[in-house]
């Protein structure tokens, strides 16, 4: 099983670190990995805004990056629901596009649907919240929403869930956007903002000692808003999370 | 004025914007238990839907159902345009029978048609008597709800102002005791009235029956006594069968406020006897969504209010920084649709976190039709040309992947090497309140190459 | 009459492909015990339910409840309750009714999953007297309880009663910093008596 990795351009320049956790937990779970490094950025800040034929180059650069594997994986929600849900538009009738679409996974819905892991060696004995961003869980439905009537399931949580020693703080809002929402942050940066800490003050009444997330976007934003405020509450990439635990392992 | 920096406004008052955050949450709470205690819950939401686009699918035809059925029930039935033209049959209907004052319950649609100051500039006495909407008319203001119009005053707002017009003790603000000053002073508006107007909830096309919801009974009470009913309705609000009230009944009032049903649920077929019945059909732009593939679903709409409740934005900005009659997720898709130049910025108003569609009783897809906004005015050219021309920017760097890397080094190197002050100031809305990501000196690529080239000697 | 057609063949240009109407034929949620399920919701809506074998023991019960002996204009429409000093067939304009303090009226069925009961205008001489009156009580047959709304609209039809409408409770609003308050505009309390024999006893 071949998968081409799939870092999202914000993670490529400034969480490199998240990077080697994903390499490092596929490579130990027995997955080949490889990182194409013609690849750039999906598209999502320019669709986002509006400028769909703007984006419409990366979208087509993405499709022939990755054409050749057999599965696509990314540890950012957002930017594999830009692919699965956004591209169509973009990309409709191109060959090999329905194939892209079926294969790009994010990160923990690789884990639990294509390699089937409803647990993962490891410990980690930390209080640890986590956020559940949104276009994971409304786009790809990694989990389920507050809103909706059926019955509960959580991707993200679930891997972590066998984790030796963790233990999960509860929010009062469980899945509240933080407000990151990509142009958003600087556009209605107050709004943004005051959602952030909402979200911090929630987890922090929650007792959260590490703050994660399947989304480095949210991260980068709420930790953006931590440091700001000298807080010490912890910001980790699930990969992380999981990579950290690995190296606990007996 | 830009939703952003009215949006910023209502921040500024954090304590504020707070209370009305918790106030908004506490309705979706509510709701959020009703929909979990009906185990056919998502079941309803398709159901509704369906109805919904089935009755798109033949709406002319239903129509003149309806006009027929009502007609035949002894009501009359009026079309209108537009705003103007529904202002107008109001206006002529109220003059051929020499009305002087009109008690009014709640209804969008003559808000989206300011029909409360056409009338009133002609001489007629128009009283709002929802008790949330007659709050914001002796205030001079438009809702900032569409359920809870007033959701945006506190209760020392609303006994200092009913002191003012209404005689209740100075500093009162017992919601009781302010409540029961407004039932006293209603009484009065709603004995001396000579008609009575109401917004319509569902219209039955196979009856030609028109229900309308309320908790206070004001619309029951405002029909009741004058012999003059004037039923007011977007012909979106249509319905095909009378079975299907079973499905929007049970949907609206859990969603909206997380009631089983609305205290009154009232069904009105024909005039009742020495009465008349007037009912007015109103396009003012609805034809125009039904034929946009992108758009047409927010026809579905049923005005409960839900996405409002549920949208941190709109719980942390308040219904009034969209300046639109119908604030929120639905109003920044309705309002654009109207006039994009004004309504600009009202897509952008959004995280696309997506909880509005996950609410919304009948399945809009809120968030992708506020993405689709977007794109509409990017190809319009209303998306602002700092925005376009950093976009255009950033993909002309991101298609070559040798510019991509070099510029995020460069980029990289400066954040680690400039002096803060550089970095941190008025034109870097990030930074305002939050710090920027940490500059590592590698980026993943290299880490990676580093890491395989390890491997390889290894 | 030039905006109907204009209206109707704008509609006609811009008609979306045809959708069929869905089944509402489905396993809505039913209760093991429709009346007690009643009972509890109307509680939560500000409402009370009592059940009553027959006409008199809902007059005993009325005699017992403050804002009824209290009252001093009082009428009942509920054919077998005669009491009260209002006859609603003697007034001829509604706003006479202003005045009323407590209106015992009938319902023509309940509803269980949300309290609300099915008024039927035509069986009073002024529909007003639901909403003008400060305290209402529903006189309702306790065999005539549904499960659900889809229940409820398959016994009614259209428009057999001009004017009819569900009654979920007192009149409320929350309009004021989302505080529930009793008693807008319509009936300050609400009695739901459930009789087995609409008879006297």
């Amino acid at each position: 099983m071949k998968v081409g990795l799939f870092i999202p351009c914000y993670i490529d320049q400034f969480y490199p670190h998240v990077g080697m956790a994903v390499v490092r937990v596929l490579e130990r779970l027995g997955v080949e990995v490889d990182y194409p490094e013609a690849q750039t950025c999906c598209g999502q800040p320019m669709a986002n805004t509006g400028c769909a034929d703007t984006a419409k180059p990366l979208a087509e650069k993405f499709l022939s990056v990755f054409e050749p594997y057999e599965y696509v994986v990314g540890p950012s929600g957002s930017c594999v629901a830009m692919v699965r849900h956004h591209y169509d538009e973009l990309l409709h009738g191109r060959s090999g596009f329905d194939e892209l679409k079926a294969k790009t996974f994010e990160f923990c819905e690789f884990l639990t649907d294509v390699l089937k892991l409803e647990r993962i060696e490891g410990a980690f004995p930390h209080r640890v919240g986590v956020h559940q961003s949104c276009h994971g869980l409304r786009e790809l439905r990694l989990g389920s929403s507050s809103e909706m009537n059926v019955p509960p399931f959580n991707k993200t949580r679930i891997l972590l869930e066998g984790l030796r020693g963790i233990s999960f703080s509860e929010l009062s809002r469980a899945d509240e956007c933080c407000g990151f929402g990509g142009t958003f942050a600087v556009a209605e940066e107050a709004v943004s903002c005051m959602m952030g800490l909402d979200r911090i003050h929630d987890h922090e009444q929650a007792g959260t000692e590490v703050l994660t997330a399947g989304d480095m976007s949210c991260l980068m934003h709420l930790e953006g808003l931590l440091r700001r405020q000298k807080k010490s509450m912890r910001v980790m990439h699930v990969a992380e999370i999981l990579d950290a635990a690995a190296g606990e392992a007996p | 004025m830009e939703h952003a920096s009215l949006a910023a406004d209502f921040v500024k008052n954090d304590e504020r914007a707070h209370w009305h955050d918790r106030s908004l949450w506490f309705v979706r709470s509510k709701r959020d238990k009703c929909a979990h205690a009906l185990p056919e819950w998502e079941l309803l939401r398709e159901t509704a839907s369906q109805i919904k686009l089935h009755l798109m699918s033949q709406l002319d035809r239903y129509l003149e159902e309806f006009e027929r059925n009502a007609t035949r029930l002894g009501a009359v039935v009026h079309w209108a345009s537009d705003a103007a033209e529904h202002n107008q049959i109001v206006h002529d209907i109220l003059l051929s029978h020499g009305v002087r004052k009109v008690v009014k319950s709640k209804s969008m649609l003559t808000e989206e048609c300011h029909l409360n100051p056409f009338l009133e500039r002609h001489g007629i006495e128009v009283i709002d008597t929802d008790l949330g909407e007659r709050i914001v008319q002796l205030r001079d203001e438009g809702p900032s709800h569409i359920v809870m119009p007033a959701i945006h005053l506190k209760k020392e707002e609303i006994g200092e102002l009913f002191h003012e017009h209404l005689g209740t003790e100075a500093g009162a603000t017992d919601p009781q005791y302010l409540t029961e000053a407004a039932r006293q002073h209603l009484r009065e508006k709603f004995l001396g009235a000579d008609a009575g107007l109401t917004g319509v909830n569902f219209a039955v096309a196979e009856t030609g029956g028109i229900v309308v919801c309320t908790n206070e009974g004001n619309a029951d009470l405002g029909t009741s006594l004058p012999r003059l009913h004037i039923a007011c309705m977007g012909i979106e609000k249509l319905i095909p069968r009378a079975a299907d009230l079973g499905v929007f009944l049970r949907l609206l009032a859990r969603s909206a406020t997380g009631q089983p049903i609305t205290t009154y649920s009232s069904h009105f077929h024909g005039p009742r006897e020495g009465g008349e019945l007037h009912i007015v059909l109103v396009d003012n732009g609805r034809t125009d969504l039904l034929g946009s593939d992108e758009f047409r679903r927010s026809l579905n709409c049923i005005r409960c209010g839900a996405c409002m409740n549920t949208c941190p934005v709109y719980r942390r900005s308040g219904g009034h920084s969209y300046e639109a009659t119908v604030p929120g997720p639905i109003g920044s898709i309705l309002a654009p649709a109207r006039d994009a130049g004004h309504y600009h910025s009202l897509p952008f108003a959004c995280s696309l976190c997506g909880s509005c569609t996950d609410v919304c009783p009948v399945k809009i897809d809120l968030h992708h039709q506020l993405l689709t906004w977007r794109k509409e005015l990017a190809l319009r050219k209303l998306v602002p040309w700092r925005k376009r021309v950093a976009m255009k920017l950033a993909a002309g760097v991101l298609k070559r992947t040798w510019l991509y890397a070099l510029a995020g080094r460069f980029g990289r190197a400066m954040l680690r090497w400039m002096p803060r002050f550089l970095i941190y100031h008025r034109g870097n809305p990030w930074g305002k309140q939050r710090e920027l990501p940490p500059a590592p000196k590698r980026a993943f690529r290299q880490l990676y190459r580093q890491e395989r080239k390890r491997r390889g000697q290894s | 009459m030039a905006s109907r057609e204009h209206i109707l063949s704008a509609i006609r240009k811009r008609l979306p492909e045809s959708q069929p109407a869905p089944s509402l034929e489905q396993a809505w949620t039913t209760y093991a015990d429709p009346t007690q399920q009643f009972a509890d919701v109307l509680h939560g809506v500000g409402g009370l339910c009592v059940r009553c074998r027959n006409l008199g023991e809902v007059r005993a019960h009325l005699a017992s409840v403050p804002e009824f002996s209290q009252g001093t204009r009082i009428c009942s429409a509920v054919p077998g309750i005669s009491l009260g000093n209002v006859i609603l067939e003697k007034i001829d304009d509604p706003h006479d009714l202003a005045d009323v303090d407590y209106a015992v009226l009938p319902g023509e069925f309940a509803v269980a999953e949300n309290a609300a009961v099915w008024v039927d205008g035509s069986r009073v001489s002024h529909q007003a007297i639901y909403f003008i009156a400060q305290h209402v009580a529903l006189v309702v047959p306790a065999a005539e309880v549904v499960h659900n709304l889809h229940q409820a609209y398959a016994r009614l039809s259209f428009p057999d009663s001009g004017y009819g409408v569900f009654i979920s409770g007192p009149s409320k609003t929350a309009d004021i910093e989302q505080s529930l308050v009793i008693g807008a505009h319509g009936a300050r309390s609400q009695i739901v008596y459930l009789v087995d024999e609409m008879s006297a006893n």
